[in-house]
């Protein structure tokens, strides 16, 4: 009975993931078109929210065309991985105290583990593509995901500092007291930061920078292949946002309404706040991106790091 | 009569120099001395006037080509069957110099000018696809409006203007086969190597179609990664064969083409054309045209500059501006519209008048944009001007300095971004540009955010323009009491014979514009924009040569791309702000 019941949430999960992710995509252009005068979809159903059941109707029924020059199999696999690499992920968000697909004791590691390997997807499409503008998106989104991994990392290793452990779960008991972003809010800026560009969005959308490179590592995709880079992104723009309120604002926690409301609250917000972000920033260029991570951002977060442990040190002696 | 009046101070010097059997001068209507020069004197004398005279001439401002085997009334100039023109410009003198070079048909040769002006390159290139006039010494003579397969030369008077007057086309499989041959890239064509000393270099075709180059333009770069080694701008694919059709519409009905050669210019486009018939026909107009036309372009001024606003953020990865920028456009459409009937294209100026008297209530209209229009500007100044991330992608990319702009024919914000304040409104007034107090703006750096800042500091201008137009717009006609003004007044068309008749052959005919050649070039919105119309005194033009700003724009591309990277050319590309079709015309 249990293990049914573990199937049937899994699923229950993966199909509410699945139908957010495609939710998100009427919720950002809605956001962006009030911040932009503009109306956005709001024709297909009510307030346009069935917008998003047409183009998957349509992106469905395309023809499922591969490129004669492209490298077939890697080109057909690669849109996988980015949306499996985030659906796994999401399997140690704890949502609520007892709401949760597995509790990893690793649960940190496993979920920058997931998100690095999801850059291979667009690596890999960017070569399978045999296209140059692919090419050169690949390219980007290689050195960008490797650079950005590095110090996304360290800025978490503070807050496992806080909480004494790797467990989602238990980083989120451990706010009881006070959320993580009172004392980690650098962190915060800095996983912010490395998150969006691991998701690659403007302003950190080099990949696939439209005024540059057409579509970059996408460019050769259409019908569905594409529509699952697509998803992939919006999951990951949800899996940073559930990832940044367990580690910063406390998860579930919160007076009065029910935990996993609260939840969910928390990550709109942070959605939000990455569309904002899109709406509002331009697009560096690529070294000014690469200068930024390696110069600023790394030596800040490893001295978040040590200053963390200093007082850590300090308060326990 | 007036010969000796007229003789410029610079046609004295190079007739002393070179002796009148060399330098022959021509009267021309628009008074730009004009002289004839022999072939084999053209780099002597071009040399001359740009390196040793005093105050030079340092700019090929343009180059074209006239086929006069057709043109009649041309006895008091030199035989000639094709005549290769270069207007040169000097910014000291505030004077233009046209050179003509007679050419006979059976040697259609001419040594290059591109030693002296390195921007001569394109426009002989377009006079040899045009004209199929030979330039000896050319680095890369080649078709550079038409295929690289076009068989004739389409400015030549037996190439026919439509396809009606062509064989029926047909593709047959070795012709289809020839044309794609045609289309393989080959870098040594272009004059690029394919590898250096230790890599091999990647050849990426930007364009015709991409979403940055703003219609159909296409870049070859080569790369060393992301490095730009070679950027080569190709253009002709929006060629629409303006100048062509300027031959057979007649002189009125010709004033539509002229919207669509800067498409987002709208009757910025009408004036050039315009005054230089006016000048051709020896048209006054009323002064309420004057500030009528004066008002309306300054709008369109404002509509383009904010269309550049917008993209120049965009192309820089900002989403939102460009939105708000064009939500503001719709509004000055929404007055344009109530004024002329048109948004983009109106084509509302007429030889000797404007087509209607403004609307009623207009200047409750203009009046609302006025008050709207400035906090908006500065909103967007945050937004975008102060942003650093904009700073930092604009700052210091696509340099050029003012002698280079010069030499390089640069007109417009892009010259003014270099700190040289010129601008034809106020050092050539037209259309009573005299009379409106407003400023310059320039920069400093010529980069491309020195030449975003210009533009919209020009719209300020442009504001402050409007505003004296409207507070101060004369009463009187909204047409000159010409014979010539088309259509003519109909008041007294059916009281007297004479109007009536005037009237009859301008509406049936259209004008009959007196010989003459003029040239008029107003400060446009990207540049300086200019026709150069010559008349045989018949019903159509007999040469329409359209001098577009965007043109020499485009050829700096290579000089101020080298070595950067490609989202810097992205940057330098909206920072010039073109159109293809002011550019291929």
């Amino acid at each position: 009975m249990a293990e049914f019941m573990t199937v049937l949430y899994v699923l229950l999960t993966l199909l509410l993931l699945l139908v957010l992710a495609a939710m998100l995509i009427w919720y950002e252009r809605r956001l962006l078109a009030l911040w932009q005068d503009r109306y956005g979809p709001n024709r297909v159903g009510p307030f346009g929210l069935l917008q998003v059941a047409a183009d998957m109707i349509k992106i469905f029924f395309k023809e499922d065309w591969i490129p004669p020059f492209a490298e077939k199999a890697v080109f057909v696999l690669a849109p996988a991985v980015v949306v499996i690499t985030m659906l796994l992920a999401f399997a140690n968000v704890p949502f609520a105290e007892s709401l949760w697909v597995s509790d990893l004791n690793v649960g940190v590691l496993f979920f920058l583990a997931m998100s690095a390997l999801a850059a291979y997807s667009t690596i890999l499409a960017g070569w399978s593509s045999n296209n140059k503008y692919a090419l050169l998106g690949g390219m980007r989104a290689a050195a960008q995901m490797i650079s950005y991994d590095v110090f996304m990392g360290l800025s978490l290793m503070g807050v496992v500092l806080l909480s004494g452990s790797f467990n989602l779960r238990e980083i989120v008991e451990a706010q009881q007291q006070g959320w993580h972003i009172t004392s980690q809010f650098v962190a915060f800026g800095i996983f912010m930061v490395a998150a969006v560009a691991e998701s690659h969005r403007l302003p950190f959308d080099l990949p696939e920078a439209e005024h540059e490179i057409i579509a970059g590592f996408h460019t050769e995709y259409s019908g569905m292949k594409f529509g699952l880079f697509f998803v992939g992104e919006y999951l990951s723009v949800l899996l940073i946002s559930a990832m940044s309120v367990v580690l910063f604002f406390g998860g579930w926690l919160g007076p009065i309404l029910p935990p996993f409301i609260w939840f969910c609250l928390k990550t709109l917000l942070v959605v939000s706040f990455i569309i904002l972000l899109r709406a509002a920033i331009p697009r560096p260029r690529f070294d000014q991106l690469m200068a930024f991570g390696w110069k600023l951002m790394l030596p800040l977060a490893l001295i978040n790091l040590l200053l963390t442990g200093a007082v850590l040190l300090w308060w326990e002696a | 009569m007036g010969n000796m009046l007229s003789i410029q101070p610079v046609t004295q010097t190079l007739l002393g120099q070179f002796g009148p059997e060399t330098v022959q001068q021509q009267l021309t209507t628009d008074q730009i001395p004009t002289l004839w020069i022999s072939r084999c004197k053209l780099l002597e004398i071009v040399s001359y006037l740009k390196l040793e005279i005093e105050a030079p001439y340092l700019t090929l401002y343009d180059l074209t080509a006239i086929d006069e085997r057709t043109r009649s009334g041309r006895d008091e100039q030199p035989p000639s069957d094709y005549t290769l023109v270069y207007h040169l410009l000097s910014y000291d003198r505030n004077q233009d110099l046209r050179l003509k070079v007679a050419l006979d048909i059976d040697d259609l040769n001419m040594p290059s000018v591109t030693g002296i002006w390195p921007c001569a390159n394109w426009y002989e290139c377009e006079v040899w696809d045009m004209f199929g006039i030979r330039f000896n010494g050319h680095p890369h003579l080649r078709r550079i409006l038409m295929s690289p397969t076009w068989q004739g030369h389409p400015l030549r008077k037996d190439h026919p203007a439509r396809a009606t007057s062509m064989e029926p086309f047909s593709l047959p499989d070795e012709r289809q086969d020839m044309e794609q041959e045609a289309l393989r890239f080959d870098p040594e064509y272009w004059g690029m190597s394919r590898g250096g000393d230790d890599s091999d270099y990647m050849f990426l075709n930007l364009g015709p179609n991409h979403p940055s180059v703003h219609g159909v333009f296409r870049i070859v770069l080569q790369l060393d990664g992301e490095q730009i080694l070679h950027a080569i701008p190709d253009i002709g694919y929006h060629h629409r064969g303006a100048e062509k059709m300027g031959e057979r519409q007649s002189w009125h009905s010709y004033i539509p083409y002229t919207d669509r050669i800067d498409y987002l210019g709208g009757v910025m486009n009408n004036l050039p054309y315009v005054l230089a018939v006016e000048k051709l026909a020896g048209i006054q107009v009323p002064e309420r045209v004057k500030t009528i036309r004066v008002m309306l372009c300054e709008m369109f001024r404002i509509a383009s500059h904010l269309v550049f606003y917008g993209t120049f953020a965009q192309d820089i990865g900002q989403l939102s501006p460009v939105f708000y920028m064009f939500a503001d456009r719709e509004k000055l459409f929404g007055i344009i519209e109530a004024i002329t009937g048109a948004r983009m294209h109106p084509a509302w100026f007429r030889i000797g008048g404007v087509a209607q008297d403004l609307p009623k209530g207009w200047q409750t209209l203009v009046r609302d944009f006025l008050e709207y229009m400035p906090a908006r500007l500065q909103q967007y100044e945050s937004m975008v001007m102060q942003n650093s991330l904009i700073r930092r992608r604009s700052r210091g990319i696509g340099c050029y300095n003012t002698a280079e702009a010069i030499e390089w024919g640069v007109t417009g914000p892009g010259l003014r971004a270099t700190g040289l304040g010129w601008d034809w409104r106020k050092f050539r007034p037209y259309s009573g540009y005299q009379n409106f107090d407003f400023e310059v703006p320039t920069g400093g750096r010529g980069d491309a955010y020195d030449r975003a800042r210009v533009r919209i500091d020009e719209i300020w201008q442009s504001l402050s323009i409007i505003r004296q137009c409207l507070e101060h717009m004369p009463q009187g006609p909204y047409k000159a009491d010409h014979p010539l003004t088309t259509p003519p007044p109909k008041e007294r068309t059916l009281k007297d014979i004479e109007t009536l008749i005037d009237h009859f052959l301008g509406m049936s005919w259209g004008p009959v514009i007196p010989p003459g050649e003029a040239s008029v070039g107003v400060e446009a919105t990207k540049g300086n924009h200019s026709y150069y119309l010559i008349s045989d005194g018949g019903t159509q033009s007999y040469r329409t040569r359209i001098r577009t700003p965007s043109f020499p724009h485009l050829q700096m591309i290579p000089l101020i791309s080298q070595g950067l990277m490609v989202a810097d050319l992205i940057a330098i590309i909206a920072s010039i702000d073109f159109v293809m079709a002011d550019v291929d015309r």
